[in-house]
């Protein structure tokens, strides 16, 4: 640890959601009375309104010179270019094509260029654009101001900020995350899987009592549902030296479904009811009943003794009375439409129809397009059935079974939703003659992922439990395999392991027994690869063959050789290395045979 | 102007609402009399500096009660947040008459949640009293006046002992939203043209 980064006072995490943004700190010179504090961010609710809130809601809005006047844009602190937080979010309702959502979807999303201004999507001409990462850095920079406005002797880029990611973002997305946070000038980073997070704040609520509920062979399932993205992963808890250690195992794809997908799916459900009694609704209306579903929702999932919530929508004009529009949620359509149709009961052995990244040029974002959570579910833990047997000794069976679930994200809050996702998957359990799974309780579902990122900040400082876990997947770049040209049919394709499985941070590997010959002066792109299952691959390991679903092509990655000091055009032979850095984010780099000099292979590729 | 006075229910809960609310702004009107220095969006981190008390030579004869004029501008405020969440001005500024009670009622709905989400959202009460009402209370001496308002047979003095008709409410936070200078808060509902 430098010196530098000792003079951090506070131990910051930041959950950059997909729809909304927490920031959570600890007071790293308070000692043992430290606690942990969620930061008000305050930002405009209304032109000219300026409230306190603990979320700010993921959107940039991009008004219209003459929508506005100067002075309801203003803010505790300078202006800024564009409207962020909870106005942002109201303004874009009316007017969606000056809305920018959901960057964080794009970030991951390797079919466009994430560094190109393209957001709103297809908006008019006129609008400003911004690319996902810009959108990012402007959350980023609004809680920078929020907290400078709090903390005005210590600045957020001088403390120790852990920024939260999903589990199943790919390299190229975290690199990008931590791109946008060292722009922004943020100097002690760390990112940190959001699933890992929900873990530090339930050991961290549970105060020391947290090793009384899980003990040795316990695998503990975190089922992380959040507005936008349902994210899963698994914890192994083994010991070491007679303490107990978790260890991550093993994470899920990306899946983009969450709790937006339902509250449109019953809004929907309403807007055809609607329409069969005569009704047909105009646009405004429908986003009207999206809004008055998510409360109804809530409400039904919340109490088994309603039976129905009236949804009204009220008439745009100032007449109220005669143009408010009524219906009503029952027990019944939610239950039909959320738990049968987001939960249903499915075998182990059920999994999703489509997998989700297959075009991977399409414009528009991957929304998965089979919405039961419980069959993307089944597939992991079927999928990840070996993922503990080294930890933990083999288990055998079709697939991995969790002993401890811990839920995360707005949408478990719902009672009617964990209980049932606990019972889907005890169901699994019982059927395989295995013992029920217990829930770990104790978390602000809101707020742990912010919580958590924080307090594994401070335990980095000193004492306290860490989850080991390295990276969750190994990487391989494609190699054409040399064989003469078949019409019709693409060369075959080796996968040269480039980083296994599990490489911790600040770890380094080189890459043995292959060579490229890299053009100088000329950009060479590579197809990349990942699995999330290979666990044995070493760095060098060459296949030749493997399973569908075993291993995920990514988008292609690209090395340039600089022209100094060589002729373009040379070629030269380089070795490739492999780096996670203490940022956590993974490094391919290309070394020449004669070299002293290194060059990094480019993760997330530019349009030319 | 005919009140069907058999259809208690709908027509009373939207009329009881629009008392209620009306009632809660004044009391918050009264409330925010002082508190609007407070809502300045200045930084709270760095106050600015207060201008020295001026020193008073002259002693006052007798402390005139002075009468303090409310500031418009939290009233305003809160109209506007009652306005955009609750469309309170839209139903209040509306004719009844003509409309069935089931119309009234589904105005009336998007009254009282919006309401309650504005009133939960930027204020904290609680009762000023926490005896069930219609039972006996003592009030000892020294108690209150402004928590607690005496009626009926009031003579003799303290400790009083009577029914508690009413628990009363009190504010015990308010948080209303900062507003930037120069906001014109007499717009309290901006017209809306949609392009």
């Amino acid at each position: 640890m430098s010196d530098e980064q000792n003079s951090a006072r506070y131990a910051v995490g930041i959950d950059l959601g997909t729809t909304h943004c927490v920031l959570s700190y600890v007071d790293l010179e308070a000692g043992d009375d430290a606690v942990l504090e969620v930061m008000p961010v305050p930002q405009l609710t209304a032109p000219g309104s300026v409230e306190e809130k603990w979320q700010l809601p993921s959107f940039v809005y991009q008004p219209h010179e003459s929508e506005l006047s100067d002075g309801d844009l203003g803010l505790p602190w300078e202006q800024a270019p564009a409207v962020v937080g909870t106005l942002a979010r109201e303004l874009g309702s009316k007017t969606p094509i000056r809305l920018v959502a959901s960057a964080k979807s794009w970030l991951c999303h390797g079919g466009v260029d994430r560094h190109s201004a393209f957001l709103p999507l297809n908006s008019p001409e006129e609008v400003p654009k911004l690319s996902p990462l810009d959108a990012t850095g402007q959350y980023l920079e609004h809680l920078r101001r929020a907290w400078d406005y709090w903390h005005p002797d210590a600045p957020l880029l001088d403390q120790d900020v852990t920024i939260t990611v999903p589990a199943s973002f790919d390299p190229a997305a975290r690199e990008l995350t931590a791109d946008v946070a060292r722009d922004i000038g943020f100097r002690h980073l760390t990112l940190l899987e959001e699933p890992q997070a929900a873990v530090y704040s339930w050991i961290e609520a549970s105060q020391d009592a947290w090793r009384d509920e899980v003990g040795v062979g316990d695998i503990i399932l975190v089922v992380d549902i959040g507005g936008g993205t349902s994210d899963f992963s698994l914890v192994a808890v083994t010991e070491d030296d007679g303490n107990l250690q978790l260890n991550r195992v093993a994470v899920g794809d990306h899946i983009l479904l969450g709790g937006d997908n339902m509250d449109l799916a019953l809004a929907y459900r309403l807007k055809a009811k609607l329409a069969q009694q005569g009704t047909n609704l105009q646009p405004w209306q429908v986003m009207g009943i999206v809004h008055a579903c998510r409360d109804a929702k809530e409400k039904l999932l919340a109490d088994p003794e309603v039976e129905s919530v009236p949804i009204v929508v009220p008439s745009r004009g100032s007449k109220l009375l005669g143009g408010t529009l009524r219906t009503e949620l029952t027990r019944d359509e939610v239950r039909e439409a959320l738990v049968e149709g987001f939960f249903p009961q499915v075998g182990i052995d059920e999994h999703p129809a489509v997998q989700a990244r297959g075009a991977l040029t399409q414009m528009g974002l991957p929304y998965a397009q089979d919405a039961a959570i419980s069959r993307h579910l089944a597939a992991f833990l079927s999928r990840q059935h070996g993922a503990a047997d080294e930890l933990l000794g083999e288990s055998g069976g079709d697939f991995i079974k969790p002993t401890r679930v811990l839920f995360n994200g707005g949408v478990l809050k719902a009672p009617a939703l964990s209980e049932r996702t606990l019972g889907i998957i005890n169901g699994w359990l019982d059927a395989a003659g295995a013992p029920e799974a217990t829930l770990l309780s104790g978390l602000d579902l809101d707020l742990a992922v912010a919580r958590g990122s924080a307090y594994y900040g401070a335990v980095r400082q000193g004492q306290g439990v860490r989850i080991r876990g390295g990276i969750a997947s190994a990487y391989y770049v494609g190699i054409e395999s040399a064989m003469p040209a078949i019409p019709g049919m693409e060369p075959p394709v080796e996968a040269l392991c480039v980083a296994p499985f599990g490489m911790e941070e600040g770890s380094e590997t080189q890459v043995p027994g292959r060579e490229f010959g890299l053009v100088v002066g000329e950009p060479v792109r590579f197809r990349f690869f990942g699995s999330t299952i290979r666990r044995e691959d070493e760095a060098g390991t060459l296949l030749d063959f493997w399973e569908p679903d075993e291993i995920e092509e990514l988008p292609e990655i690209q090395a340039t050789l600089p022209v100094e000091g060589r002729t373009p055009g040379e070629v030269v032979p380089v070795r490739l290395a492999s780096r996670v850095t203490e940022v956590g984010t993974l490094r391919l780099e290309a070394i020449p045979r004669d070299g002293a000099q290194r060059w990094q292979v480019e993760l997330d590729v530019r349009e030319q | 102007m005919n009140f069907d006075f058999t259809a208690l229910p709908t027509t009373l809960d939207a009329g009881h609402l629009g008392l209620a609310v009306l009632a809660m702004l004044f009391l918050v009107m009264y409330l925010s009399k002082g508190s609007s220095a407070q809502q300045a969006p200045a930084p709270q981190v760095k106050p600015e500096p207060v201008p020295e008390p001026k020193p008073e030579p002259k002693p006052e004869p007798k402390p005139v009660p002075k009468l303090k004029e409310a500031t418009p501008d939290a009233a305003l405020q809160l109209l506007s947040l009652l306005q955009q969440e609750a469309r309170f001005v839209d139903f209040v500024r509306e004719d009844l008459a003509g409309f069935s009670d089931a119309d009234i009622g589904a105005a009336a709905r998007v009254v009282h949640e919006g309401s309650r989400k504005a009133l939960d959202e930027y204020f904290r009460f609680e009762p000023v009293r926490s005896e069930d009402e219609e039972s006996r209370v003592t009030l000892q001496e020294g108690f209150d006046a402004h928590e607690v308002r005496l009626t009926g047979n009031v003579v003799g003095k303290a400790p009083f002992t009577g029914t508690l008709v009413h628990r009363g409410w009190k504010v015990t936070e308010v948080k209303l939203p900062k507003l930037a200078e120069g906001h014109n808060t007499r717009v309290i509902a901006p017209a809306e043209v949609e392009l």
